[in-house]
């Protein structure tokens, strides 16, 4: 049998990496957790994903993946346990819609950005994060626990990171994004999540994130 | 009924929907093509891709799947018994995700700055070189990305290379002397009845890119 040799090459705050981290936690797959200081990239890191310098980076049995979806989806198709995403085709189109769109809406132009932003930028930025947010909500309503029912998917990791770095920025930016009675689906699925057994203990401690996302907001202001 | 239950909503000029004409016909199915006016959108796009209003939409039985890779990533999965557009080894589709990846996430920014700067804008022109040139290293010496076999990345990539002349005339660029091994790969391509079929003529779409320019202002 082939020896299973895993590392995942992380930044600590990192939320592309964390649900790589769930995704081998989930999947019972042991793994080397290497540290990388994303603000001094090492020598390592920047031979493994050239094209990218980017975490997280997973190496496989000297196969090298990097981006988080594709590694999602590698995870998933190599080791069979706990499937991640959806058997049927129409299904699986969807929670990689929705993953795309909350990647591209919410996370990457969305809530950082109204964190960061002042004045009219941050009326934008907010009243858009927030419309992406309801259509998650309309996604969440009815489902049960997570995206694809009682059992934790490929859409729950890609969104997880709201559940406890979303109320971060709102603290750290004074801002005011997911409103519990606004969103009651994200509200109890936000909840489920940060109480699975597979992220429960492996968040980054709360007030790390709070000094660290500070700091960031000042360098980064828009 | 003649389509299958299949409908394919798009625009003549969009790399993206080409993209999926290129799949559907490699796994030879049937469908009903609907050209839309994005300056008058229909009911009908407007109902099946309410989020985004974009096109290329899928509709296979009703039910519509939106975003080109994702589309053709459906049909790849529905249409499985020949033909397979990602390879079945997982760190190989891996590889193949990752560089279709790439593509949307550099090319096309890198492709609209330079259709909308003038020529002398050097930077932008260079950045998609730029782009290209990983493409191409990443290419290699195989026939198609990925081996010996046309496929997913392929069908990601091929669709720009109908805008390429526009890009050239527009960018004051020559892509074929900046990677060579790239245009062949795509003349290669071209040799295929999906992709030929697929692509819209350089010429028309140069002219349609001349029309955005007036209209946003850049000549």
């Amino acid at each position: 049998m082939e020896s299973q040799e895993v590392k995942l090459l992380g930044f600590w705050v990192s939320p592309f990496v964390h649900r790589v981290e769930w995704a081998l936690k989930l999947k019972g797959v042991p793994y080397e957790y290497i540290e990388e200081d994303i603000f001094n990239k090492s020598p390592l890191l920047l031979e493994l994903n050239p094209v990218h310098k980017k975490v997280p980076v997973l190496v496989h049995n000297q196969k090298v993946l990097a981006e988080s979806f594709v590694i999602l989806e590698y995870i998933d198709e190599n080791w069979k346990q706990c499937p991640l995403l959806p058997q049927d085709p129409y299904d699986r189109a969807k929670a990689r819609f929705w993953a795309k769109f909350a990647e591209e809406k919410i996370l990457s132009d969305g809530a950082w950005r109204a964190a960061r932003a002042k004045g009219d930028n941050r009326e934008k930025a907010l009243g858009s994060t927030i419309e992406a947010l309801e259509k998650i909500e309309g996604e969440l309503k009815g489902k049960g626990k997570f995206f694809g029912g009682e059992s934790i998917g490929y859409l729950d990791l890609a969104l997880g990171w709201i559940s406890y770095m979303l109320p971060v920025w709102e603290d750290v930016g004074s801002i005011k994004i997911m409103d519990p009675t606004r969103f009651p689906a994200t509200a109890a699925w936000m909840s489920e999540f940060v109480n699975h057994p597979a992220v429960k203990d492996s968040l980054p401690p709360r007030d790390k994130m709070i000094i660290y996302f500070e700091k960031r907001l000042k360098e980064l202001e828009i | 009924m003649a389509s299958h239950g299949v409908v394919l909503l798009n625009s003549w000029v969009s790399m993206f929907g080409m993209r999926v004409m290129i799949a559907l016909k490699e796994k030879g199915v049937e469908y009903e093509y609907r050209e839309e006016n994005l300056t008058d959108k229909s009911q009908l796009l407007l109902e099946m891709n309410p989020i985004h209003k974009k096109i290329p939409v899928l509709i296979h039985n009703g039910k519509p799947v939106c975003e080109s890779l994702i589309i053709v990533q459906y049909i790849d999965e529905v249409w499985n018994e020949k033909y397979p557009l990602l390879p079945s080894d997982p760190y190989q589709r891996a590889q193949a995700r990752f560089w279709a990846d790439y593509v949307d996430q550099k090319l096309y920014g890198a492709l609209r700055k330079v259709l909308f700067t003038k020529g002398e804008e050097q930077e932008e022109a260079k950045e998609f070189v730029d782009v290209l040139k990983v493409l191409e290293g990443a290419l290699g010496e195989m026939p198609y990305f990925g081996g010996e076999k046309f496929g997913y990345v392929d069908i990601a990539l091929v669709t720009f290379y109908c805008w390429f002349y526009a890009y050239e005339t527009l960018g004051g660029l020559n892509i074929e002397a900046e990677c060579p091994k790239l245009i062949a790969w795509a003349k290669r391509c071209m040799e295929r009845e999906s992709v030929s079929k697929s692509l819209a003529d350089p010429h028309k779409v140069y002219d349609f890119a001349v029309g955005l320019r007036k209209k946003f202002g850049v000549d």
